[in-house]
């Protein structure tokens, strides 16, 4: 009974999801104050159905209610209770609730976070996330209803697939999808802008905190699955332009760009439509990694088994959003002005730079990944892009984007002195150079990627950190503002904070990787017990293998003690898992993380004689790799906390006149 | 300069540096394209002996063989068979009879040296070039076979 009622809720979830998305546009079209209110109301319903939803088939679960098709191939008896919880989006119609849900979810936020915005836009808003949410809601109840009964129900479950039993399941999609869908609302505002025809500086400092938060949680995502393939895969890969990783790292570039590009539109009233083009795009490349998951078109990790109505579905839906997207663009987009103009050597010109470089990036990862698939659809034959693509085509556009990051947050708007700046951070670059180039000696043979890594990171830190005292020394402190009596570094401004933190983290990925990629050592090695192997300097043996009994597994242990020269390091007790129930098993690696280096020893397989197939890495500087995303994650979320983002509207939209902007925008916003 | 000049030389320098990006991506994509041949269309001789490629079908019954860190099995679409070697560890998934991708080079004799081995990643999925491999060998010889037998 409670599964219809799941199925019910989210039926009437995708009425108010219609209503959301119909009657606050048609109000705002006409002026209409009770028709805009509605956006509000049928948000909040919409995501209390979702939610119900969400409940019921959570309660499924607990329950072991596998007369619920979607439980009975997710979860079974002997799941423990963490994964019974996470098994709910384990599989395609589940993470399809949760995407959803968190689509509802952010409507609910705007709804609450945007009381000061005029009637007028927080309905186009909510009217947009609405329309979005039909698309999605109804994906779902036409062609993936995760509470499908399965008559007559098995007496146990097939339990969830091993390879997602694991933490990585409770935190990757959860905070993967608060990025994908968080997108939606830097989208929702340039659609909502397009209609009202008022896309000024107000606009833009509306929606950077939401791309900021939606960017900071992408971010996290991508890094947490990253983080999870490596030691759950068992081959110590952390990327491997997998195209489903590709689908996620695609808006993670464009939304890079869309956050810059947006400071340049709210501090300088430049590059809005190339700003309004950017939302779109990020939106319509989340849409486009939704395709690529679900339509099973791809061979992955991330590929769910599907049926073919679900990628047609998908594919019109997306058709339908980015050609509605790209006709209003192109049809209201060209009224809105051109803003302020800039000198060669300025911000601005930095800013493009980095968008230039960052949608060039994208569009190589674009072609890398379609270009099978179309290829492919069209019978001309079946290819694959190779990672040594990837890897030469962003290396070289890495680098410049690097070095701009150095110095570009201490250039001017409007125009700069090149020689000035130079002037200013020469010793900073000096020593970044040298330094760069010699630490890679340390480790061991110099190797170029290694040195441009360090180069670069050192850089991107010394310019922060050299940046960061020249501020606190030239803020003088504000009388009037409560943040005078707090420590100094408040009063730089919670945005900047984020900036330069996130700035920070990305100096240390590039380090991260760079050192990984060039020093990392692997090696496949057929182990007997008692025999020992030497990998970088460590050396591993192989004490003997142990059976274990998991809850719902068992497992061959292994037993090896690491050894760095005379020192003993922790014991690491790599698993070969066995889950009956899906006949299935699994590796579990064992790591010894450090700041410097990783210690990775896999299982491979038994052979006959009592020996084993295993796989030892020594990664260094792994953990910088996470490190560095996790600084961006709080980066993103600081600089969204930034207080100017909570100011009235009214504050807002005047604080930087421009000619173009006042004489488009209507007199509603601004009193 | 006048800001008209400055303006055009921008311009320019821009779009030079896209197109150098867009030739350095082109020239790094085709030489990075891996294709895909099945058994059949190995043993035709149809695949390059010069540069990478991925062959996919069933892990032939009672053909994989450790010897130590080296493996060998065939591959198989049901109507041709190609031996592969492989130095390392295989999937989890890797079985007898099982779907499977190999990408790799062929060697002088026909042996497929194969650098990373992609199996299925849970019960149900199977990867789709391997089925298509299949499906298409099933086909061709259907054709082949007299309507009698069908």
């Amino acid at each position: 009974m409670l599964p219809e009622i799941g199925l019910l809720a989210l039926i009437l979830a995708l009425i108010l999801a219609l209503l959301q998305g119909v009657l606050p546009l048609l109000g705002a079209a006409r002026g209409d104050q009770a028709l805009m209110a509605v956006g509000r109301s049928a948000a909040w319903g919409q995501f209390v159905f979702l939610f119900i939803a969400y409940l019921i088939l959570t309660h499924a679960f607990l329950t072991h209610d596998f007369s619920v098709a979607y439980v009975a191939s997710h979860s079974n008896l002997a799941l423990p209770l963490k994964y019974q919880l996470s098994a709910v989006w384990g599989g395609h119609e589940g993470s399809l609730l949760l995407w959803a849900l968190m689509l509802g979810f952010w409507s609910v936020m705007v709804s609450i976070f945007s009381r000061s915005l005029p009637a007028d836009v927080l309905a186009r808003v909510l009217g947009v996330m609405g329309l979005v949410a039909v698309g999605f809601i109804g994906f779902m109840v036409f062609t993936s209803s995760p509470f499908e009964r399965l008559i007559p129900a098995p007496l146990d479950g097939r339990d969830l697939n091993p390879m997602l039993q694991d933490p990585g399941l409770i935190f990757h999609p959860p905070t993967l999808y608060m990025g994908y869908v968080g997108f939606v609302v830097p989208f929702a505002f340039a659609i909502a802008a397009l209609l009202g025809g008022r896309l000024d500086a107000a606009w833009a400092r509306w929606s950077r905190p939401w791309t900021a938060v939606a960017w900071a949680f992408l971010t996290l995502g991508i890094g947490l699955g990253s983080w999870w393939a490596y030691y759950e895969l068992g081959w110590g890969g952390w990327w491997f332009w997998d195209p489903v990783e590709n689908a996620s790292l695609m808006p993670w570039l464009t939304g890079t760009a869309l956050l810059h590009s947006l400071a340049v539109t709210e501090k300088r009233g430049t590059f809005k439509n190339w700003t309004v083009m950017l939302a779109i795009l990020t939106f319509s490349l989340t849409l486009l990694g939704a395709f690529l998951v679900r339509s099973g078109v791809l061979t992955s990790v991330h590929a769910f088994a599907v049926d073919p109505s679900r990628g047609s579905y998908l594919l019109g839906y997306m058709a339908v959003v980015v050609g509605i997207s790209l006709s209003l663009f192109a049809w209201r987009g060209p009224k809105v002005g051109l803003g302020g103009s800039f000198g060669m050597f300025s911000r601005e010109t930095g800013l493009l730079l980095n968008n230039v470089i960052l949608v060039v990036a994208c569009a190589a990862v674009l072609l890398g990944t379609i270009y099978p698939l179309v290829l492919d659809a069209l019978g001309l034959g079946k290819i694959s892009v190779g990672p040594p693509y990837f890897e030469s085509v962003f290396l070289p556009l890495m680098l410049p984007l690097m070095l701009l990051l150095g110095f570009g947050p201490t250039v001017r708007w409007k125009q700069d002195d090149p020689l000035q700046v130079l002037r200013r951070l020469r010793l900073i670059l000096a020593f970044s150079l040298v330094v760069g180039m010699l630490w890679p000696l340390a480790v061991g043979s110099w190797s170029l990627l290694a040195a441009m890594g360090t180069f670069l990171g050192l850089w991107i830190m010394a310019t922060i950190v050299h940046d960061v005292f020249v501020r606190l020394r030239q803020t003088p402190p504000v009388p009037e503002h409560d943040e005078a009596k707090s420590p100094r570094v408040r009063r730089l401004g919670l945005g900047y904070v984020g900036m330069q933190l996130a700035h920070f983290g990305m100096a240390l990925m590039v380090v991260g990787i760079t050192f990984v990629i060039g020093y990392d050592q692997e090696r496949d090695v057929h182990l007997r017990i008692g025999e020992t192997i030497t990998v970088a300097g460590y050396d591993f043996r192989l004490e003997g293998i142990s059976r274990v009994q998991g809850p719902n597994y068992v497992a061959d242990r292994g037993e090896v003690t690491v050894f760095d020269g005379e020192r003993q390091l922790p014991t690491l007790y790599p698993e070969k898992r066995y889950y009956p129930s899906q006949e299935m098993p699994m590796t579990q690696a064992s790591l010894n993380r450090g700041i410097f280096r990783d210690l990775y020893v896999s299982l491979g397989e038994p052979l006959p004689d009592g020996s084993w197939i295993a796989r030892v890495y020594y990664k260094p500087y792994m953990n910088w790799v996470w490190l560095g995303c996790l600084l961006m994650t709080f980066g993103g979320l600081i600089a969204a906390a930034d207080r100017r983002y909570r100011l009235k509207t009214a504050q807002a939209s005047v604080a930087h006149p421009d000619p173009a902007v006042l004489a488009n925008a209507k007199p509603s916003g601004t009193g | 300069m006048k800001q008209r000049t400055k303006r055009l030389v921008a311009v320019l320098v821009g779009l030079g540096g896209v197109s150098l990006a867009v030739a350095l991506t082109l020239n790094a994509f085709r030489d990075n394209l891996v294709f895909f041949f099945s058994p059949s269309q190995v043993l035709a001789q149809e695949a390059p002996l010069d540069r990478a490629f991925r062959i996919g079908g069933l892990v032939e019954d009672g053909s994989v063989q450790r010897e130590g860190i080296r493996v060998s099995f065939n591959v198989t679409d049901t109507a041709a068979v190609v031996p592969v070697v492989f130095d390392g560890i295989l999937p989890d998934l890797f079985r007898e009879g099982q779907g499977v991708v190999a990408v790799g080079r062929l060697l002088e004799g026909g042996v497929f040296h194969a650098n990373q081995v992609l199996a299925k990643h849970d019960e149900t999925y199977m990867p789709p070039e391997a089925a298509e491999a299949i499906k298409q060998a099933q086909r061709e010889q259907a054709r082949v076979m007299p309507p009698e037998e069908l």
